[in-house]
């Protein structure tokens, strides 16, 4: 690596420095847009006790998922989780600390902990079980309540393309919450389908400028479907 | 007559308005879009970042990156737009979607609604169901009106943990649609067949019935 070139050759590389205990915020939504070679590289490390942010746990053996049989996973902090047989039993046992979170004070933690801000007021959760034993206060008439932004130890990312100097483009619904936690790491490490020499992605069109990025891969992705739904190809099919 | 899930839809559809941008939550608020008005433009949000969701794919047209709220693949209308999470919910909460859709275990005469936590059982998460509440003005809830055995989900006090507090004026049930203000229960509507008495007496909090309550017209 030299200059700003965030590219490395290995996940071994990619996610070197990450120890036990650690705060990790991944992006993905669902199994869409999931970093799922470096969730990979986080399970053959064994690195245990971790906190884990996102907005899903993924599903019994892809995904986040596949951190929990060998409990690697202290605690997590997500907005729907319980696709998995492993997440619910281990919940239900207590072996699993899980923060339930609401889906938009998730993304604004981490959209606030990137940008400096340590806390914001909003009104969702305000007189529900989110709201207990956090700050409220009242503004133009109305509740809000207080909530902490988030900083990872380390945050893991899945965009499509990048350049060599970490400048990130997202696809689709596959960007959801990857240019919030992008911006969270402290170390946040990348893995995309495409990388191109500096200059060639058209600077109106990045998601994510490179400053946010520290490391760089280039992967193949299985890019699994929670739910295939379709419809017939010969009809119109419904609206 | 109890109105079908598909019923409740197409009433739910009558509510919609030309240029209005919806977010529809899981299960019977979905199938609203089936029943969107010909010659009227609705734009669907869904919250994982597409404005503008088109309908399901077909077999070649399927795209792992692009999936709506409720994870299933779907494909964009022409139009639409993509943008992150964060971005997502500043729409939600910043009060800029005309209608939002969803469903409730629960709600009651104060407006308050549970629809995320049963304690005791499994516990998924509020996904994006606190946000929709707290940052949107025009809601409808969806929900059958009673349970199996007869016991009102349309409650003095929401008994669940809460997902909203105060937030709700407006519900359609299996049963009748009904508006929520001042402390109370108004009937607006009947579903077809079903008398006012029988919506009466499977709601638990005060239901005020003001002269011949019209049926549902579909």
């Amino acid at each position: 690596m030299a200059g700003f070139d965030k590219v490395v050759s290995s996940y071994e590389e990619a996610m070197a420095g990450l120890t036990d205990n650690m705060t990790v915020i991944a992006g993905g939504f669902g199994l869409c847009g999931i970093p799922e070679n470096l969730i990979n590289e986080i399970k053959r490390k064994g690195t245990k006790g971790l906190t884990l942010v996102s907005n899903n746990c993924g599903v019994d053996d892809f995904g986040l998922g596949i951190l929990l049989p060998a409990r690697q996973i202290k605690k997590i902090i997500a907005s729907y989780v319980g696709e998995n047989a492993e997440f619910e039993r281990q919940m239900m046992a207590g072996e699993l600390e899980v923060e339930l979170t609401p889906q938009g004070t998730l993304a604004e933690k981490m959209r606030a902990g990137g940008a400096g801000i340590p806390a914001f007021y909003t009104a969702t959760g305000v007189g529900t079980p989110v709201a207990e034993g956090k700050d409220e206060r009242e503004f133009n008439g109305r509740d809000y309540i207080l909530e902490e932004s988030i900083v990872g130890d380390f945050a893991i990312v899945k965009a499509w393309k990048a350049d060599r100097y970490g400048n990130l483009v997202f696809r689709k619904t596959a960007r959801n919450f990857n240019p919030m936690a992008a911006t969270a790491g402290k170390i946040t490490v990348v893995e995309v389908e495409e990388i191109v020499e500096p200059g060639e992605l058209d600077p109106d069109q990045i998601h994510t400028a490179g400053i946010y990025v520290d490391r760089l891969i280039l992967g193949s992705f299985e890019k699994r479907i929670e739910q295939r739904t379709v419809r017939p190809s010969t009809t119109q099919g419904e609206k | 007559m109890a109105l079908s899930r598909e019923q409740i839809a197409k009433r739910v559809a009558q509510e919609l308005q030309d240029g209005f941008y919806v977010n529809l939550g899981i299960g019977i608020p979905t199938l609203v879009a089936n029943y969107v008005p010909e010659n009227m433009e609705v734009m669907l949000q869904s919250e994982n970042g597409l404005l503008g969701m088109g309908q399901f794919p077909t077999e070649e047209e399927i795209d792992a990156d692009l999936i709506n709220a409720g994870k299933q693949t779907v494909t964009m209308a022409t139009g639409a737009s993509i943008f992150d999470s964060a971005e997502s919910f500043a729409m939600i909460r910043g009060g800029h979607v005309d209608l939002t859709v969803l469903g409730a275990f629960e709600v009651d005469v104060n407006g308050n609604i549970a629809s995320y936590m049963i304690p005791g059982k499994l516990i998924k998460g509020m996904g994006g169901a606190m946000d929709l509440v707290a940052g949107a003005d025009n809601i409808i809830v969806t929900m059958t009106h009673a349970s199996k055995h007869g016991v009102s989900k349309l409650l003095n006090n929401c008994t669940l943990p809460l997902t909203g507090k105060g937030c709700i004026k407006k519900v359609l049930t299996d049963l009748a649609f009904i508006e929520i203000k001042n402390g109370k229960f108004h009937l607006l509507e009947r579903a077809p067949g079903v008398t006012v008495e029988e919506i009466i007496k499977l709601t638990e909090g005060e239901l005020i019935v003001t002269g011949d309550v019209p049926e549902m017209v579909f």
